[in-house]
Order: structure tokens, then sequence, then C-alpha cells
């Protein structure tokens, strides 16, 4: 066992992991923020992306060692200081853009990658961003809308809720 | 996933060091490795992170006018780090989904040569040099079939030199599921004639099509090559595409990334 430490959301994390200990079995099964998901065993879903030194990453697909030192981010640290639903999160569930809510962890810190590269993202520019998030319940429709209105455009155009 | 030791060198001469044992492996990104050990396809006894190895990352330009890339560059680096070559930054810049980009490093893809990867078909194509701890390897020579490649074992990629072609292009037919390239083309077109690089097609992983750069060399243009095609021998078959369909794609993607070219 290696001694490992990091900053995840915000605050110190420090923990006893093995070589093969995965970013997100430490951040699951050592620190219990169970919010990152893992939908897979093939890197393919995107249900565990979380921010690593501010880059968006699969968890799962990362040794918890390869973030010693690193300034980790996941669904946890995302809500506003006073509890409430930062402005991603809450397009989310103003635009439904979730139905059973295993693959929105990983959609909400990729959309938050992606607006903080590209403040107001088009259409086509969110489904190639999400390409490798998948959702097996919305149809995506409803999620590319979210992001939308999170990134504050105009979605009264966009049918379907 | 078996256990294993895990290190972390800070330079090339530790790294070195500690890919002697038989079963030590090289860590990239990780993006193929995890995945494979997760299905337990591979059992090293040591893992070696190149993370720390600062020597072997970066973008710089050299006095023939190449663009060299540490072999620990991640995918996202490239797209955003090559302005003077628009066609590797473009297939880095597609290579799978944002985070595999932001993890994911040349020289882990150009180790692996998976035969459908997309940085083996630049590298040939535009006959790059395979820089590693010990030595220069021509592109030409170093793709050796499917997963096969020259390097010996515990030799690691430092960095990749890519000559600046006059005009190119890849063009990548995605297969869906896994976003590699179900067939894909790069064309690279220089001052002493035009080569053709084929990835994802071939049971022998990455190759050049020949009559394709002969043709081309003479007439770059889309129809210089529209009565050429590659036989279906040879070719994958699989359940996303026959070796005949493959072989069809092959001159339909040639075809766009020459119009693409320009
Ligand atoms: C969902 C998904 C989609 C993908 N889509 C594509 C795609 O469209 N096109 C594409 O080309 N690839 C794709 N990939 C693969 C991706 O590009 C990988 O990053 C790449 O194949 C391996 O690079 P890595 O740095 O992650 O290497 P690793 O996974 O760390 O290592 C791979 C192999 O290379 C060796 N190695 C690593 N670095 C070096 C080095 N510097 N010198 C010598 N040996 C080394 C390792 O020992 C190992 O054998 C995809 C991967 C995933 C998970
Ligand atoms: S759990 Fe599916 S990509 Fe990480
Ligand atoms: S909401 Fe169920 S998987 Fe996306």
């Amino acid at each position: 066992m290696t001694k490992v430490s990091m900053t995840v959301n915000g605050e110190a994390a420090e923990g006893e992991v093995e070589g093969r200990t995965l970013l997100v079995e430490f951040l699951r099964e050592e620190l219990g923020l169970t919010g990152t998901h893992v939908g897979c065993d093939t890197s393919q879903c995107g249900a565990c992306v979380v921010h690593v030194d501010g880059k968006d990453v699969k968890a799962c697909t990362i040794f918890a060692l390869e973030a010693e030192g690193a300034e980790v981010r996941t669904i946890e640290g995302m809500a506003n200081p006073d509890g409430s639903l930062n402005v991603i999160q809450q397009a989310f569930q103003d635009h439904h853009g979730l139905q059973c809510g295993f693959c929105t962890p990983g959609m909400v810190m990729s959309a938050a990658a992606l607006l903080a590269e590209n403040p107001k993202p088009s259409e086509h520019e969110i489904r190639d961003y999400l390409e490798g998030n998948i959702c097996r319940c919305t149809g995506y429709h409803n999620i590319v809308k979210a992001i939308m209105a999170a990134s504050g455009q105009d979605v009264s155009r966009i049918a379907a809720e | 996933m078996y256990a294993f030791d895990f290190v972390r060198p800070k330079s090339l001469n530790e790294a070195v060091e500690a890919l002697q044992p038989e079963e030590a492996m090289a860590l990239g990104g990780g993006q193929t490795l995890i995945p494979t050990l997760k299905q337990r396809l591979a059992s090293p006894s040591k893992l070696v992170s190149l993370k720390g190895v600062e020597e072997i990352r970066g973008i710089c330009r050299d006095d023939q006018g190449r663009v060299c890339i540490g072999g620990g560059t991640t995918h996202a680096e490239v797209a955003a780090g090559v302005p003077e070559y628009p066609a590797l930054a473009a297939l880095a810049a597609n290579i799978g989904d944002p985070a595999v980009r932001n993890r994911g490093t040349i020289g882990g893809s150009l180790a692996n040569n998976d035969p459908s990867a997309c940085y083996p078909a630049a590298a040939l194509a535009s006959g790059a040099t395979i820089v590693t701890n010990t030595r220069e390897i021509a592109a030409d020579d170093y793709f050796e079939g499917m997963f096969m490649t020259a390097l010996e074992e515990g030799e690691i990629i430092t960095e990749v030199r890519f000559p600046v072609p006059q005009a190119a292009n890849y063009q990548k037919f995605e297969q869906p599921a896994s976003r590699f390239a179900l067939v894909g083309v790069f064309v690279a077109k220089f001052e002493d004639g035009v080569r053709v690089a084929v990835t994802g097609a071939s049971e022998e992983g990455v190759f050049r099509w020949t009559e394709a750069e002969e043709a081309l060399s003479s007439n770059f243009s889309p129809d210089a090559v529209q009565g050429l095609s590659v036989p279906a021998e040879g070719m994958i078959g699989d359940l996303h595409g026959s070796p005949e369909y493959r072989a069809h794609l092959v001159g339909v993607m040639t075809r766009r990334a020459v119009a693409a070219a320009g």
C-alpha cells in the first residue's frame, strides 16, 4: 500500500491505496463520494467523469496514484456554496435532462468542462463534446438543451420536453 | 485487475532503469492499458508511470522545420499545439472523446499500434521519425503489423518528429461504438511526392497505398484515384464491416481526403 494525497472538492484528502486502485475506487470507497458512477468496464460510458487539475477525465481510467497532489472535483463539489444546484445542474432539472440519473454526474462534469472552454457552444459542439458520455434514457435531446440553457442561450425554439 | 508494483520515476533515465525487468510495462495515459488490465489481458509485475517524466512532454520545432512531439504529450495538447500542421491537429482533436484526449498520449498510441488507431496513419503518411531512448526509427520501418512495432522490450518513445507536408488531410470513417477508425486514410503531399497511409482496414495494421501515391503524385486530385481500389483480401472482416466494405471505404476515404486537402 502507498500513501496518496490530493485535494478533493477543495478539501485535503488522503488514504492508502494499491497501485491498481483506480481514482474512482478511491473516491467512492475510501472517501465515500458515491456521486461518481461506474457504468462500464471499457472506458466508454463517461458516467465516471471528474475533473483532475481542471481537465475532464474518466475516473475509471486513471490510477489514484496518478492523481497524487492534484485538484480533483467531483459532482459533490458542483453545487453552489449555499447548497443550491449550480446553473448546469438546475438546467438539467428544468429541462428534464435526466431520467434515471445514472449518467448525470458524468454529463454535468463534462458539460462544465465544455462550458469552461467554450462558454456559448452550438448544438453541434455540445453533441460532439458529449461523445464519450452515454445515456440510455433520455435520447440526449434534453441534455443538449439543458447545456444550451445553462450557457445562457435561448432554447425556446428547441422542441420536445 | 491483477496486482502490480507502481513506480513513478522523475526522469527518463530512472524510467528506463525501472523498465529493465521483463515483466515491467510503461504507463502512458492508460487509455488503452487500463482497460486491458481490467480485462486481465496484461499482467505486468510493475507499471512504470511516465507522467513525471517531463523531458518527454511538449511540442517544439527542429531546424529542419519538423514538428517534434514528446512521447508523453496528450492528444489534447497536440490538438491545440500544432497550428502549422492542421491535419495532424484535427486528427488528434478527433480521437475518442475529450476525456480520452486529456489523458491518452502519442507515445502510447504508437507503441500500442492498434490496427484501428489514428496516429499510425499520420506517422506513416508524414514519413515521421519515432525517437526512443536508444535510437531513431523511420515510420516506414516502425510498424510491423497489428499491435506489433519495432520497439524492443522496455524501449520508450521519447519523441515523434513530423515533417510538415504542403497539404494534408485525414478522413476517418468512425466506428460509432468504439469511436476508433473503421477505416481512416491520411494523405500527405510533399514537394517530392504524395504519401497515403490507411488505418483500420488491413489485418496487417496500418499500410501505405502505393498505387494511390503514384497516381496522386502526378495528379493531386480525387479523379486520379477514381478508378483505383485495394483488394478485399487481407482486409479486416468483423461485425462492423466486411472486407469488401472496408476495401471500398479505402477508396472513398482517400478521395475525400484529397478533396479536403485541396
Ligand atoms: C473510449 C476510447 C476511444 C478511443 N478512440 C480512439 C480513436 O478514435 N483513435 C485512436 O487512435 N485511439 C483511440 N483510443 C485510444 C487512445 O488514443 C489511447 O490514448 C492510446 O491508444 C494509448 O495511449 P496511452 O497514452 O493512453 O497509452 P497507455 O494505455 O498508457 O499504454 C498503451 C501501451 O503503450 C505503452 N506505452 C505507453 N507510453 C509509451 C511510451 N512513451 N513509449 C513506449 N511505450 C509506451 C504501454 O506500455 C502500453 O503497452 C480510444 C480509447 C478509448 C478509451
Ligand atoms: S465507468 Fe464507464 S467510462 Fe468510466
Ligand atoms: S438518465 Fe438514465 S442513463 Fe442517462
